[in-house]
């Protein structure tokens, strides 16, 4: 299996961080579904060699994290709050807009593989909720038409 | 370290610094509830059903993690604790399915026992139960998720207990579910811990599953038949059409030298004993054909073919073959029937380990044989060749959690990478067939370490080892049956030169060492007493020829030849296990004791249906030189103990048997009232008696009458009888035992046994070939560190 450099990189920059080997998966796992686009059984299997680990041991860890996920996701990961704040200010009504636009459910992808819906919890943006976020981009004080306009632009790249 | 005193409920509790509070509390008799805790894994602290009141500190504490402290004081049982374990059990049983009915934990269940002491039965919750099927991950481990209570127990003592790592925790809060490591299966050592630990009825097995329910059984403890390393078993039975069926084997009773562990063929490897082809009837071959016979008939047959030869040839034109797993009753009364009754040394075994040459390196010597649980505790442990995963579990647990829990320094030499390299301090490979070398190296022979040096390890980096090794007080060094004859004196001498060390010999087999030290050898009598010597023996027997017998190969050649007119072959399988030419024995008279129709059976001109280990009483000695009793527990019909049939062909050939088995003698006792007031007078009176080795034996049958004989004879069988009795360990010596003997090395034949095999009786057990086959369908595994 080959990453990328800058990963390789990174990689070796954490192994001196901490006592453990073990101790850099969580981190790993993140860089490598960035790369990869989902933890595929290749890079578990990767992982677990580097770090000395069970292939179990860190399925287990991906199945702990709803950020870590072993399914292909589309290019662009929408994940829309319906926590407190954002259900307060309208984010139910923004997941279902979602729904029906991208014709797609909770961890749905859409098929041409551009799309990927989720429904999560509070993402630390309440003050401007509700909030959505793609990716690693946070998107505010959203509406059913500001949403509108944020899908498309990404559907332009 | 320091005392500190505590006080529990009122009660003044000391107990040593770092102690954990649950236990302190269980070394006062207070006991405190616990589900994820279990001794001697790493704590867990899931659970909240151990919560106790400790004055001082604002909440309710898990008993199972905090550390006493001087002065603390504790309650255990007040209504506030009583509510939250109640909360806790009712919040477990939420998603329980409670079908204990029908569950094979029910009875025996730790939640139903909570339930029923903190009644929380009744639920709060209206939702629909999330079901889950159940689901078969092995052969031998069913799981069944909704049962599951998220201990843990499971998960921590495969990986910690045993090293394998093959039990992971997937998902997260109450979504939490346990997962093997194949996604839907597992690729594992398949030894059952994680069934016995599961405090509910989630992990069952494929041997027990939906058979009988616990009080309906029998619970016998007894030691495996299967590797020599002699772990305690319990064996659950019950009432069935043949006698009595063995459904369950665990260890419940946990005062064996295996502690909690089991290895798959002593908790599930004992349905051999049910094999369909099962012989429950004697084989006599007329016109060529093995025919059912009755037992008259047989033993008429026997005692006259015998008879005849002793008379017209002499004794010496009869063979006898011993067992690597009869008792050691069984053993010496078979090698006394050769002596006495046919008046020959004609007597060996399937040698696996070269006991003989470590009687002579430690006879006269002070005592330095290690034990089994001697090697839990010791501070460093040598190994030197074999691979104890596989052919010696319960060693190699010992070995593990030695390391694990005491910080034990393990160093591995071996000429291959074994998985035990993985708890050592040091592993070092060295070429195969140099461990000879390697032994006299360390016991200080400088010249050998040129056969050990290689491009990896240097001339330094072997003197620094023994350095090191020199300077381990107590260590227990453990050698397999690589090292053979002469190097063992090399072994015992490096031992002897360190302070408090001991030794331990690997054989294979449950009572290899017993057949050794019972005397199934053609020139030693029991206790390695050279027949050729005077001594007690021949005063005792008087008729013990001088002269060594034959070797199992001289004995082969001896029938090739026509000079042996018969075999005796008791519990063996010589044809299949040394590739001998079954038409050697053509002209041969051939008795074979054995369950099944062997290969050695076919040949056979009469055969005999023997009980197995499991179906008889007297007791075995493990390959460290623990002896322990052995109790029956099954039963099946038409067979009979290898004692009984010794005994009885002795009398078939007109031998008094009196001067065989030594019974009828002892105390000539009234036993006093067995009813009415006096009674327990009589009960107290036969325990000591039995204690004391002084209850009448009533029967030539009775294998106590023969082990009066083999501790009153054999040196080092001297221990204590209540403690054998009472299904202790008792550790056997060498150090007074006879000369020994340097045998030729050729004659010693590992058993080469795995995880998964058991010489010719694991090809009975249908469990043991579910996972073989399974195996050979899935992948082997990779291995990872052992952090
Ligand atoms: S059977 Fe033994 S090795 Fe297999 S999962 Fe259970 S504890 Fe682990
Ligand atoms: S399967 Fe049994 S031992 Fe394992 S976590 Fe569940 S209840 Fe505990
Ligand atoms: S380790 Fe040996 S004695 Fe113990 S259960 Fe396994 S086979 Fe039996
Ligand atoms: S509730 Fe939506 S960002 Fe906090
Ligand atoms: S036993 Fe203490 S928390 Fe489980």
């Amino acid at each position: 299996m080959k990453f990328s450099d800058q990963f390789e990189a990174r990689f070796s920059d954490m192994l001196t961080h901490y006592p453990t080997k073990r101790s850099v998966l969580v981190p790993t796992l993140l860089y490598a579904q960035d790369e990869v686009g989902y933890l595929s059984p290749d890079v578990i299997h990767e992982i677990a060699q580097r770090l000395d680990l069970t292939e179990l041991e860190v399925s287990n860890v991906i199945s702990y994290y709803s950020m870590l996920t072993t399914k292909p996701r589309g290019k662009f990961n929408v994940q829309v709050c319906t926590n407190i704040a954002c259900m307060l200010r309208g984010g139910e009504e923004l997941l279902d807009h979602c729904k029906t636009k991208l014709g797609i459910g909770h961890k749905g992808t859409t098929p041409d593989g551009t799309f990927s819906l989720e429904e999560v919890e509070c993402i630390g943006a309440c003050s401007w909720a509700p909030a959505a976020q793609v990716n690693y981009d946070f998107h505010e004080n959203l509406t059913v038409e500001k949403m509108d306009k944020v899908l498309d632009e990404y559907r332009k790249n | 370290m320091a005392d500190v005193n505590i006080t529990v409920d009122g009660k003044k509790v000391t107990a040593p610094a770092g102690t954990l509070l649950i236990e302190a509390c269980k070394s006062a008799g207070i006991e405190v509830p616990s589900f994820c805790y279990y001794p001697n894994l790493s704590l867990q602290g899931a659970c909240r059903m151990c919560l106790v009141k400790v004055e001082k500190m604002p909440k309710l504490q898990t008993a199972c993690t905090t550390v006493i402290g001087e002065g603390m004081i504790v309650s255990t049982d007040t209504p506030e604790i009583h509510q939250a374990r109640k909360g806790m059990v009712e919040l477990l049983l939420g998603n329980h399915p409670l079908d204990c009915p029908v569950c094979d934990a029910g009875g025996e269940c730790e939640l139903q026992d909570m339930t029923f002491s903190y009644g929380a039965a009744e639920s709060k919750y209206i939702d629909a139960k999330n079901h889950k099927e159940e689901q078969q991950w092995s052969p031998v481990v069913f799981f069944d998720r909704p049962r599951c209570i998220l201990c843990y127990r499971c998960v921590r003592v495969c990986g910690e207990g045993m090293d394998v790592w093959a039990l992971g925790v997937q998902n997260r809060g109450v979504s939490s579910i346990i997962a093997p490591n194949q996604d839907d299966h597992l690729d594992c050592e398949e030894c059952g811990m994680c069934i016995d630990i599961c405090p509910v009825g989630a992990l069952t097995s494929g041997a027990y599953r939906y058979k009988t329910r616990p009080w309906e059984m029998k619970h016998v403890g007894t030691t495996c038949t299967h590797c020599a390393d002699g772990c305690k078993t319990t064996l659950g039975v019950r009432r069935s059409d043949t006698g009595m069926e063995i459904v369950r084997g665990d260890n419940r009773d946990k005062s064996g030298i295996n502690g909690d562990f089991l290895c798959i063929k002593g908790r599930y490897a004992f349905d051999f004993a049910h094999h369909e082809d099962r012989l429950t009837q004697p084989l006599i071959r007329k016109d060529g054909r093995l025919t059912p016979a009755t037992w008259e008939e047989a033993f008429e047959l026997i005692g006259k073919r015998f008879r005849e030869i002793c008379d017209q040839v002499g004794g010496h034109a009869i063979g006898v073959f011993g067992s690597n797993r009869t008792t050691n009753e069984e053993n010496y009364l078979l090698q006394k029937f050769a002596r006495v009754v046919l008046e020959t040394n004609n007597i060996d075994h399937h040698r696996t380990a070269d006991f003989p040459a470590l009687a002579a390196a430690l006879t006269g010597k002070p005592e330095i044989t290690a034990s089994m649980r001697d090697v839990f505790n010791a501070p460093a442990i040598l190994l030197i060749g074999n691979d104890p995963t596989e052919q010696h579990p319960l060693l190699a647990w010992q070995i593990r959690n030695n390391v694990r829990l005491h910080r034990a320094r393990l160093y591995v030499i071996n000429s291959q990478p074994i998985k035990l390299r993985r708890q050592a301090a040091s592993f070092i490979q060295i070429p195969e067939g140099s461990e000879g070398k390697l032994a006299a190296f360390l016991a200080g022979e400088d010249a050998a370490i040129d056969a050990i040096t290689t491009e990896e390890v240097s001339r330094a980096a072997w003197i620094t080892l023994r350095d090191k090794l020199r300077g381990e007080p107590n260590l227990v060094v453990v050698f397999g049956a690589e090292i053979r004859g002469a190097d063992i004196a090399s072994v015992a001498k490096l031992t002897a030169s360190i302070q408090g060390a001991k030794v331990v010999c690997l054989g294979d087999y449950a009572n290899s060492r017993g057949a050794a030290d019972m005397g199934l050898y053609p020139d030693l009598l029991p206790g390695y007493h050279r027949v050729a010597d005077t001594g007690k023996f021949h005063e005792e027997w008087a008729t013990v020829p001088r002269a060594p017998g034959l070797t199992l190969p001289e004995m082969v050649e001896g029938a090739k030849a026509g000079s042996l007119k018969a075999l005796y072959v008791v519990g063996a399988n010589p044809v299949e296990q040394f590739t001998i030419d079954p038409f050697s024995f053509s002209n041969s008279f051939v008795v074979v004791q054995d369950m099944f129709l062997t290969e050695t059976a076919v040949i056979a001109d009469v055969v005999l249906p023997a009980a197995n280990a499991y179906e008889k009483s007297g007791t075995f000695t493990n390959t460290c030189g623990d002896l322990q009793l052995v109790k029956k527990a099954g039963e099946v019909t038409g067979t009979k103990s290898d004692f009984e049939m010794i005994v009885r062909i002795a009398g078939a050939m007109g031998f008094d048997v009196r001067r065989l088995v030594p019974f009828g003698r002892g105390v000539g006792t009234d036993m006093g009232q067995s009813r009415g007031a006096q009674s327990g007078e009589a009960d107290r009176h036969a325990v000591w008696l039995e204690a004391n080795g002084l209850e009448p034996k009533m029967s030539s049958f009775d294998p106590m009458a023969i082990l009066d004989e083999i501790q009153r004879l054999v040196p080092g069988y001297d221990v204590s009888r209540m403690n054998i009795l009472a299904g202790n360990d008792q550790h056997t010596t060498l150090s007074s035992s006879g000369p020994g003997a340097l045998h030729d090395s050729k004659l010693i034949m590992p058993a080469q046994d795995n995880l998964f095999s058991s010489g010719t009786l694991g090809r009975y057990s249908r469990t043991l070939n579910s996972v073989i086959e399974n195996r050979h369908k899935q992948p082997a595994e990779t291995e990872v560190a052992a952090d």
